[in-house]
């Protein structure tokens, strides 16, 4: 009897168990000098391409460049899939934490896992840099003196495209939106943004979500005769229904499509023949100066053979300025006080390849411009990868949620 | 068409034991509970066992329903997810302690289960299946939309409490022998059940629903009671699971939950006692350590199935059980 | 503008066309599974990965050999149609004289192969198809603008429909088919060989997914997940219908898609879910299904 017991638990779950805690001890052991930073995102569904092993790979990058091995530290890089489900996620990170030593919980898409990590970040007191998740929570009520949210938000996307758009002369717009509680969120916000920037909303249709034929909604913003086109919805709606308006002609009638949470691999999958005229917002584009052309070839061979997309440069460009903190407070003490390293990277301006100068605000929201672009057309594109034409762009100041509005408690005490 | 009648379970019983176990039954389950009280102290993680005692629960609950009624639900999400969302719900905005919040994850499960159970066993079989996927679909929808469960962020940061007001579920270990007490209070519950006159009529159903009927029993109302029950349990499951994890999000009531209970239940071996458990522990234990290898998680869990149907149909605890020649 | 029920007429007939599209799709997909239940008593869950799959074998087709739309129409299915024989020899027909469930099991295993496979291979942002020149451009008919492409998808989807349904009521074949789904022991005995008549069958519904997966490639995001949303539904739609009516699946996906169009015209928060809703109506009143025997 004891004998099947242990077949059963012991074999199949125990002992893979059992292993691998007492590797945590070894580890635990020679971590002393060691900084460990976690990968957390998704390997695996639909955020794949643009976070995914690439955000690893620009991570271990920022951590040559930083020199900081040289200067006898040892910083380790791990990956993990939290397969877009704040469960797995969870355990993963708890791990991490409690058993291995990490210290840095870095890219997380997916704003449910990212708002757990912000949470479980917080209340062991490391460091959360948050590339991959969209959401404005996190410099908002859901702030953290652990956090600092690295690359783009919900708000900034709205800003930057509704003003934007609104200076390019597109004065009239029709909604597109995703019926859950994210497109509602995005509409009220760029709606907001429209009117203050002087263009008028002529109307809205809501999307079950998710949806594949998107053809009435879209005849709907047709026959609006709005000048733009707003998609407030995410992944594979918007790419459905980009791919819906290039069937029905619309850019061609002279209307334009804004895509409110678009990335360039989305625009890559769509194919440019398709993608053609849509107009997004974004913070990071390889091929936008000749810093950005830099960091894109030094960088090597991405996996999969990619360009880095914005969430992946911000996994670089947050590593790089962490390490420099690090380097000035020791490695000890930045293992110890995760608080206290965010709060030397606040003080510190940030400068990198990718995004160029730029700062930290108090409530955790890193600040660089926002940059409209327009997707080439077919003629005008070179190539796989050469997808964009800058239209506008958003300061560093102007770019992001003003402080005061977010509802940040770091701020307000 | 006859009711589905999945490979009964042997039909010889040893002498009966506490709680209706037979004796091998009773020492196996005094090792699993022993195993898993001395499990933390072994160097394994609390969360994670935890976690493995959540989905055994779910299991177990679960497994009620396809190893004793031969009813194969394929929307057990529903109940598991809403009792997740009902219980941070309740723990998070109205503040309340633990064991109060769980019960009302269980309740929630009880009242969906009452309807959509009421639904769904007009028809058997596949039909039964398809149904229940399509009313979790629904359900999967509404949370969705409702402003309650947070849409795609999920209700976060749900506090794990003060458990009847003395023990701190704060800690670790703390909120794991929480679990592991609702866990086996869940697996005896499960196991007297099936084991009480109420548990022979289920069994008389799976055997022949006709057969049962002309001896006078109203069969629909069994297994109503069974689907009821099943619910309400899986509602309780997700709700330990949203109090440990601090934490009830959209995957707890998406359709690939309702398959994975089923895979565990299946991998464990159908209608055994102690299956659900191992199954529960396997897959876990091997979504955690396959992380690092992206779409193979998915393709590993289909080729498990496979495998079970093809050639395992018993599962890891009913082969070893056929091997042994006892009922685990 | 025109008002019907307080609803701008071209927007009505707009979505009722559209709805009519979606239906298209539901009855395709819901009369493979109907014809595959028939015979072989199993309910195909492989079904939505093998939509999929006639989705990015087109896609293979014009990226790797060059082949365009009208040839991937053929080729595809019987691509798709050929793996699936191969499955069904290889697994499914190992599972006849187990209960029903077991080959719901063991095909819902077998999707999550073949989408984990995919995106893999794939990745999962989705891939791009486009609409074959021919059938670009949009037909005005006076209250609106209907896509060319979406009246093609119509009308093929009606003609192998009908096809289908002529194939199973009207020919010796079909006869067979009816007659084995009946008693296949009595039909073995006439010298008619099931078990390869029941790999075919397979074959065909297979094919017929993958057909419809290839309508949609240039329509909908080519996706490994693109079939896992749409088979719920279409089970929904198929216990409507009743299961194992040929009829009845093609005109309750029709009308389905219909009616879910109506729901976004005047109830959109509902549009999601109005199938499921019908579902549990036609249960408490119709326990077989709309078309089905009890």
């Amino acid at each position: 009897m004891s004998l099947s017991r242990r077949s059963v638990l012991g074999v199949a779950a125990g002992a893979p168990l059992l292993t691998t805690s007492l590797s945590f001890r070894k580890a635990r052991a020679q971590a002393q000098n060691t900084i460990r930073i976690g990968v957390l995102n998704d390997q695996s569904g639909v955020y794949r391409d643009l976070s995914g092993p690439g955000s690893t790979h620009c991570a271990r990058y920022a951590v040559r460049e930083s020199g900081i091995t040289q200067a006898g530290v040892n910083v380790e890089v791990i990956e993990a899939d939290h397969q877009n489900r704040p469960d797995v996620g969870s355990t993963v990170m708890r791990q991490w934490m409690d058993r291995d030593g990490v210290d840095v919980i870095l890219d997380v898409p997916t704003s449910s896992v990212a708002l757990a990590a912000n949470t479980l970040v917080r209340e062991r007191n490391k460091v959360f840099l948050c590339s991959g998740a969209a959401t404005s929570d996190l410099t908002g009520p859901a702030c953290s003196p652990n956090t600092i949210h690295w690359t783009y938000d919900t708000w900034m996307l709205a800003n930057s495209t509704a003003r934007a758009m609104v200076a390019a002369g597109g004065q009239t717009w029709f909604f597109v939106t995703a019926d859950y509680a994210f497109g509602h969120a995005l509409e009220r916000d760029t709606t907001a943004f429209i009117t203050a920037a002087g263009g008028r909303v002529l109307g809205s249709v809501r999307h079950p979500f998710p949806n594949t034929d998107f053809s009435s909604f879209l005849l709907q913003a047709q026959a609006s005769r709005a000048q733009v086109i707003g998609l407030a919805n995410a992944g594979a709606d918007t790419t459905n229904a980009i791919k819906q308006a290039a069937e029905f002609g619309i850019t061609r009638r002279g209307q334009r499509i804004a895509g409110l949470l678009v990335f360039i691999t989305d625009v890559d999958a769509l194919g440019i023949e398709t993608a053609q005229g849509l107009v997004l917002s974004e913070t990071f584009y390889w091929d936008l100066n000749d810093r950005t052309r830099a960091f894109t070839r030094n960088l090597g061979t991405m996996p999969g053979n990619i360009r880095p997309s914005m969430v992946q440069a911000g996994c670089y460009s947050a590593v790089l300025h962490y390490l420099k903190a690090v380097r000035e407070m020791g490695v000890a003490a930045a293992k110890a006080n995760g608080a206290e390293v965010v709060a030397r990277m606040k003080a510190m301006p940030t400068d990198d390849q990718a995004f160029g100068q730029g700062s930290i605000r108090a409530d955790g929201r890193k600040l660089h411009p926002a940059y409209l672009f327009q997707v080439k057309t077919p003629q005008e594109s070179s190539g796989r990868w050469d997808y964009y034409r800058l239209l506008g762009e958003t300061p560093a100041d102007r770019a992001f949620r003003p402080m005061a509005e977010g509802g940040c408690a770091l701020v307000r005490s | 068409m006859a009711g589905p009648v999945l490979e009964p379970g042997q039909a010889q019983e040893g002498k009966p034991g506490p709680f209706g176990f037979t004796r091998p039954q009773f020492a196996l389950f005094s090792a699993m509970a022993a195993f898993f009280a001395a499990a933390p102290f072994l160097g394994l993680y609390e969360v994670f066992l935890a976690k493995i005692l959540c989905f055994a629960l779910f299991a177990c609950a679960f497994n009620l329903l396809i190893g004793y009624v031969g009813l194969l639900s394929f929307g057990h999400a529903a109940y598991f997810g809403m009792g997740s969302y009902v219980a941070g719900h309740a723990a998070k905005v109205w503040g309340l302690p633990p064991e109060l919040a769980i019960l009302c994850g269980g309740l929630i499960g009880f009242a969906l289960g009452l309807p959509f159970g009421w639904l769904a066993i007009r028809r058997s079989g596949i039909y039964f299946a398809m149904i229940t996927l399509a009313l979790a679909q629904m359900v999967f929808f509404f949370c969705l939309q409702a402003r309650f469960t947070g849409g795609e962020d999920g209700i976060q940061a749900i506090p794990r409490g003060v458990l009847f007001g003395v023990v701190d579920l704060g800690p670790d270990r703390n909120v794991y022998f929480f679990v592991l007490a609702v866990f086996l209070a869940g697996f005896l519950l499960v196991h007297r059940i099936v084991h009480s006159p109420f548990g022979q009529v289920l069994k008389a159903i799976r055997e022949n629903e006709p057969r049962a009927t002309s001896l006078g029993y109203r069969t629909d109302d069994y297994k109503l009671m069974a689907f009821v029950l099943s619910a309400t349990l899986s509602g309780i499951a997700g709700g330990t699971k949203a109090i440990v994890f601090g934490i009830a999000t959209l995957t707890d009531v998406h359709w690939s939950m309702s398959g994975e209970v089923v895979l565990m239940t299946l991998l464990g071996g159908l209608g055994t006692v102690f299956g659900p458990v191992a199954g529960a522990a396997i897959i876990v234990t091997m979504q955690n350590y396959l992380a690092g290898f992206g779409a193979w998680v998915t393709i590993v869990q289909g080729a498990i199935f496979v495998v079970c149907v093809l050639a395992f149909r018993a599962g890891v605890i009913g082969e070893i059980g056929k091997a042994l020649k006892l009922r685990l | 503008m025109d008002m019907i029920f307080g609803v701008p007429a071209p927007l009505l007939f707009g979505q009722l066309v559209l709805g009519l599209i979606n239906g298209a799709f539901y009855a395709m997909l819901s009369l493979g599974l109907a014809v595959i239940f028939g015979l072989l008593n199993i309910i195909n869950f492989t079904h939505g990965a093998q939509f999929m799959m006639g989705a990015f074998v087109a896609w293979m087709l014009l990226t790797y050999l060059g082949i365009g739309y009208w040839w991937a129409l053929l080729i595809a299915p019987v691509v798709v149609g050929l793996s699936g024989i191969v499955i069904e020899r290889l697994f499914i027909s190992r599972l006849y004289k187990l209960d029903h469930l077991y080959g719901l099991l063991l095909t819902f295993g077998l999707g999550l192969i073949i989408e984990g496979t995919f995106r893999n291979l794939y990745g999962s942002s989705g891939l791009p198809y486009r609409i074959p020149p021919e059938l670009t451009g949009a037909w005005d008919l006076g209250f609106m603008f209907l896509p060319v492409y979406r009246g093609w998808v119509v009308i093929v989807a009606l003609l192998v429909c009908l096809a289908t349904w002529l194939v199973i009521e009207k020919t010796p074949l079909g006869a067979t088919l009816r007659a084995a789904t009946e008693n296949a022991a009595l039909v073995q005995a006439f010298g008619i060989n099931v078990p390869r008549l029941v790999t075919l069958t397979y074959g065909a519904g297979v094919g017929l997914a993958a057909l419809a997966g290839v309508l949609a490639a240039p329509i909908y995001s080519v996706n490994p997940q693109m079939g896992a949303n749409f088979i719920i539904t279409v089970f929904a739609v198929v216990v409507i219908g009743g299961m194992g009516s040929i009829l009845g699946s093609i005109v309750t996906g029709f009308v389905l898609g219909v009616v879910e169009g109506l729901t976004r015209v005047f109830y959109p928060e509902l549009s999601s879910t109005v199938v499921f809703i019908i579902m549990a109506i036609v249960l408490l009143t119709r326990p077989a299904g709309l078309f089905g025997r009890a």
